[in-house]
Order: C-alpha cells, then sequence, then structure tokens
C-alpha cells in the first residue's frame, strides 16, 4: 500500500475546476514532483493533501487513514512555503523550536531538536538570528529544519526555492535531496522548473489545466514524453513542421527534404504533421546512411558555457543544435551551408491523435 | 559655469521657500500652544504662577472623573480590539470581500454625529428587554461605534504588513491550533499596530465630550467642558495637561513598540 495516496482528488473555486480527477499513490521515502506552469493545480492539490483546501472530491489517505475531514494542525504533514513564513517574531532557533513547543516538549528537549535541525542544515551560528537578519536562502533553510524538526510524515514543498537566485538555487536543491535521502521523508514537492524537478525527484507529475499529463522518474517523462504538452514543455524542443508523404515508409518532408520516422503514422499522406527533435539529439554532418539528414543555413550560434547552440534555418524551420563547448571546437560560421543528421528514432510525432 | 550658478541659485531659494513653509507650520502649532501655557500661569495676578495646575489637580473631581474615563478607555480597548481583531483577521484570511463593507461601517462614524449616535443608542436601550441606558457597557459600546475606524485601520495595517495566510498556515501546519497562532504568531507580529490603536482609542474616549454627558456619565471630557464654561486659568492649564498626556501616551507607544525589528516594525508606521 502507498503512503500517501490521491484518489481521484477534484477541486472546484466557483465555476473553475482547477484540480481534476487527480489519483496518485507516493511509496514511503518517495520524492515526488508536481510540475507544471502557472494555473495547472499543482499547488492546489499541494494545499489539499496539507489541508489548507478542502477537495470538492476524492479522497486523501496518508499511511492507510483518510486526512481530508482532518484539520492541518492534526496531519502531521510538514509544509515548507516559496516566501520561507518564519516567523517575524522570532530567532532561527525559536522557529525551529515552534512545533516541539506546541507539542508540549520539554525546554532541554526543545534545545537539543533545535541544534541538531541546525546542525543539519550547517546554519549552527545563526541560531540567534531573526530573520530579517539571514539572507533568503538562509531562510529558506531555516523553514525547513523548523518543518523537519516535528517528524512530519510527509514533507510538502511549494516552490521553496523560485524566490531564491539561480546560484543558491541549485546548491540548496542539492541539499533538500540529499536532507531527504538522509532522512529517508516522503516528499512532495511543488516547482514550475523542469531543470529542477528532473534533477531533484524520483518520479515526476506532469500537470496541466488541473490533470495529470503524465507520471513517470525523470528519464521517462524526458525520454518517453506521453503527450506533445509532456514533451514541448520538457527540456527545449524543435517542432518542425512537415508534410506526410509516405505513411506506411513512415516518410515526411521538411520543407522538401525527406526524413523517416522510426514511430508509424496514422496519417494520411499530404496532411501536416508537427514533429519533434532533441536539441541534443542532432549533430553536425553525421554521416550515417540509416540516419536522417536536413541541409539548411547557420543563422546564429550562441555560447550557453558548456553548450554551444547552433541554429539552422531550412526554408520556413528553424532547428537548435546543441553541442558540447571545448576549447579546440571549430564551428562553421553563420551563412554557412551546412548538413545536419539525426537519427529515426530522435523525431517524434506531435499531435497524431487530434 | 553660468547654467550651474543658475541651478544652486534655484535650489536655494527652494531651500528657503521649504523652510518658510516649515517655520509657518510650527508657528500654527505652537504659537496658539505656548499663549495658552502662558495664559494658564497667570492666575495669580503680577507673577507667573502654577496656581491654576494646582487648582486643578486639588480638585477631586479631576482625579475622579480622569481616572472614570482612564477605566471606560481600558474597557473599550480590550473589547474594540477582541471584536475588531478577529473580524480584520477573517476578512484578511476567509473574506477578503467583506473589506468593502467593513470599509463603508468604518466611515459611519465620521457621517454620523455622535449626537444622533447617542439618541438612536437612547431610543433603542432605555426600555425592557434592553434597558442598557444606566449601564456603563453602553457608553463603552457608544465609544467602540467611535474608535472602530481607527481601530480598524490599525489592525487592518499591521496585518498587511506581515504575510499573515502564509505564517498562520505554517503555524498550523507545525500543530498549532488557532489560540496558540493568534497569540503567539499573529498578535506579537502586529504588536505596533495594536499600540497604535489602543492609544488612540485612549485619546478618543478621554477627550469625549457628547455621549458622556447625554448618557449622564461623570466623565473628563464633561468635566473639562464644566471647568471651561465656569473658570478662566483652569481650562488652559487642563488643555496643557491633555496635552502632555496625549504627547506621554505617543511617547509610551514609541517606547514599547521598540525593538520590534523586522516586519513588526513596518506595522508601527501605521498614523
Amino acid at each position: 500500500m502507498a503512503f500517501v495516496e490521491l484518489t481521484e482528488i477534484g477541486k472546484r473555486f466557483g465555476r473553475h475546476a482547477a484540480v481534476q480527477s487527480f489519483t496518485l499513490a507516493v511509496e514511503e521515502g518517495e520524492f515526488v514532483s508536481f510540475l507544471g506552469g502557472s494555473g495547472c493545480g499543482k499547488t492546489t492539490t499541494l494545499r489539499m493533501i496539507a489541508g489548507f483546501e478542502t477537495p470538492t472530491e476524492g479522497s486523501i489517505r496518508i499511511n492507510g487513514a483518510e486526512v481530508v475531514d482532518m484539520p492541518p494542525n492534526r496531519r502531521g504533514v510538514g509544509m515548507v512555503f516559496q516566501n520561507y513564513a518564519l516567523f517575524p517574531n522570532m530567532t532561527a532557533r525559536q522557529n525551529i523550536g515552534f512545533g516541539l513547543k506546541v507539542e508540549g516538549k520539554t525546554a532541554a528537549e526543545i534545545e537539543a531538536r533545535a541544534a541538531e535541525m541546525l546542525g543539519l542544515i550547517h546554519m549552527e551560528e545563526f541560531a540567534g538570528r531573526y530573520p530579517w537578519q539571514m539572507s533568503g536562502g538562509q531562510q529558506q533553510r531555516v523553514a525547513l529544519a523548523r518543518a523537519l524538526a516535528v517528524k512530519p510524515r510527509v514533507l510538502l514543498l511549494d516552490e521553496p526555492l523560485s524566490a531564491l537566485d539561480a546560484k543558491i538555487r541549485v546548491r540548496l536543491r542539492a541539499e533538500i535531496r540529499s536532507i531527504q535521502r538522509q532522512l529517508g521523508i516522503t516528499t512532495i514537492y511543488v516547482t514550475h522548473d523542469q531543470e529542477e524537478a528532473l534533477s531533484i525527484s524520483d518520479r515526476i507529475v506532469v500537470m496541466r489545466d488541473g490533470r495529470i499529463e503524465q507520471v513517470g522518474t525523470p528519464f521517462q517523462i524526458y525520454n518517453h514524453p506521453a503527450t506533445s504538452f509532456v514533451a514541448s514543455f520538457i527540456g527545449s524542443l524543435n517542432v518542425l513542421s512537415a508534410t506526410v508523404v509516405d505513411p506506411t515508409g513512415r516518410r515526411l518532408s521538411v520543407d522538401g527534404q525527406v526524413i523517416v520516422s522510426s514511430e508509424p503514422i496514422t496519417v494520411d499522406a499530404g496532411k501536416d504533421v508537427r514533429v519533434s527533435l532533441r536539441p541534443e539529439m542532432i549533430a553536425l554532418q553525421n554521416g550515417r546512411a540509416e540516419n536522417n539528414h536536413l541541409t539548411g543555413t547557420l543563422s546564429n550560434v550562441i555560447f550557453l558555457g558548456s553548450i554551444v547552440r547552433l541554429v539552422i534555418r531550412t526554408g520556413g524551420n528553424e532547428i537548435f543544435l546543441d553541442t558540447f563547448n571545448n576549447p579546440h571546437l571549430s564551428l562553421p560560421s553563420v551563412g554557412e551551408t551546412v548538413t545536419v543528421g539525426f537519427s529515426r528514432d530522435a523525431c517524434r510525432l506531435l499531435d497524431q491523435e487530434s | 559655469m553660468k547654467r550651474e550658478s543658475g541651478h544652486s541659485h534655484q535650489r536655494a531659494a527652494r531651500t528657503a521657500w521649504s523652510w518658510l513653509w516649515v517655520v509657518l507650520g510650527l508657528l500654527y502649532f505652537l504659537v496658539p500652544l505656548l499663549a495658552t501655557f502662558l495664559f494658564s500661569l497667570r492666575a495669580k495676578k503680577g507673577v507667573l504662577s502654577f496656581l491654576a495646575y494646582r487648582h486643578v489637580f486639588s480638585d477631586p473631581q479631576f482625579l475622579q472623573t480622569f481616572t472614570f474615563s482612564l477605566e471606560m478607555a481600558v474597557v473599550t480597548i480590550v473589547f474594540g480590539l477582541a471584536l475588531i481583531i478577529p473580524t480584520a483577521i477573517w476578512v484578511h484570511l476567509r473574506f477578503p470581500r467583506a473589506r468593502v463593507l467593513i470599509e463603508t461601517f468604518a466611515l459611519l462614524p465620521f457621517v454620523i454625529p455622535p449626537i444622533v449616535l447617542v439618541f438612536g443608542l437612547i431610543r433603542l436601550y432605555s426600555r425592557p428587554p434592553l434597558a442598557l441606558v444606566t449601564s456603563p457597557l453602553l457608553l463603552v459600546a457608544g465609544y467602540i461605534v467611535l474608535s472602530f475606524p481607527y481601530i480598524f485601520r490599525a489592525v487592518d495595517t499591521g496585518l498587511r504588513s506581515i504575510d499573515l495566510k502564509a505564517l498562520t498556515e505554517a503555524a498550523q501546519s507545525l500543530g498549532a491550533k488557532w489560540g496558540t497562532t493568534l497569540f503567539r504568531i499573529v498578535l506579537p507580529n502586529i504588536r505596533a499596530a495594536l499600540l497604535s490603536a489602543a492609544f488612540l482609542t485612549f485619546s478618543i474616549v478621554v477627550g469625549e465630550l457628547t455621549l458622556a454627558v447625554m448618557l449622564a456619565w461623570p466623565a473628563f471630557g464633561p468635566y473639562m467642558a464644566l471647568v471651561g464654561r465656569d473658570l478662566a486659568y483652569e481650562p488652559a492649564a487642563l488643555a496643557i495637561i491633555s496635552f502632555l498626556l496625549t504627547w506621554g501616551s505617543i511617547a509610551l507607544m514609541q517606547l514599547l513598540s521598540r525593538g520590534i525589528g523586522g516586519q513588526g516594525s513596518a506595522a508601527g508606521s501605521v498614523h
């Protein structure tokens, strides 16, 4: 039996359905991310698990017990908020000890646990600081320690890193993951940042318009997106306009150049389709015979640090190609004609079912 | 060079104008105060003395009426806050659309004169089953109506200065019930706003005349009016004393709210 079970959860605000038919089972100790754009229902779902919103329909079970009618303070669920929500009138130590004080623990127990938590987040020397005396990253670490201090059954994080700058975000997400592994706590993490979700999660739930689009490991989500939305939401993606030439032979025409897909084509010849290609799946002048090739003009070279992105124009389509940077990299110049190659597996057909 | 000197000329002229207005403003406030103070010292012919102040302090009615009004002020503050804090929190968390309604209510005491209010109260509460007209509770109820706009504004601004929703949710997720959340988290973080509300209410109640006269209570406001009608120098002394009391209250408010750092201090800038 799963540790957290959401069955056919729905939430309506007036006539607007924020979450619909949401069913998910989270195993004990698992790290699951809810990923999606703003308004997709990911935070509403998290808040229903926390008890801050009541589902219009469905059931939520934690460790086998139904919690829908249970108030938030009795659910044993720790929560970390986007804007930290540290109590301004309390120091870091007092913030961490608050939940234990509410539980009626002795001063010695609270002191010991707060010290342990401060050690966990490597902030022992900040124990006596007030929230306004700490940076955003430090505040969020204290907020994490505060949520963990009461040993919750489930840890919920609502976009905890989105108010922080990029470098701290990357460091802190690794820290969150390492603490989660160390404690083995069941964790649900809400984010709109696909890179964050891919790097931190055991499983990702991609959401759109209040519904689940796909649930899978980061590897499955990235490499085998179930829907065109997932494909376009996760990673950067080339989406090319193509015309079906021969459905049986799986042949398509991109700006007059024929390519072959490994996927079956269910659309009639002459119809327009969209083809997705991951930038890292394309190589410059890959001469292998079984591969697809497209020829175009190099229109831009974008330096992204470890990666160099080439932009190639083939008539109406623009193709992005990523290649690893190295000091001896020699690239064609802008305006030159180049040929790119990619495998048949790399090109996936979108919108076939619609 | 010419342009630069022109600029500095303009700047100097602007500064001079600013100072002129500041001085005029100060004179507008200070001259009557000084005149009242000097007048209050002239109770004894030919010399400046504190005779009028001695008269005021030696009058037993001064202490009696002031103590009565002080008690009424404390009761009004306690009941007013007890009524308005939960209402303001409810509006913030659960029913933001009710804000328009509450703000309209908050305007009513400015629109409806106290004399109308007190006649309404007398008519409504003078016969059974609501014969409250002889109870000080009715006076307190009237005072709450008069101070409602100030208490609500202060508490509302205090609540706006903190992230009320996230803080209450954080407290609840840590196991806190509503009482703990209110007394350990919400109120300490809007302390400055609460003090501001309390002292404004204090000033209103201590100086209030109409309700106290019409409901026949021996309050400080009617006493001041009485003294003003019958005596010459003592009212001036009383005016200076009440001015000092007000300033004393504001100083106390500043002192008590000092040390509240971060977001809490933002609530101090309510008025």
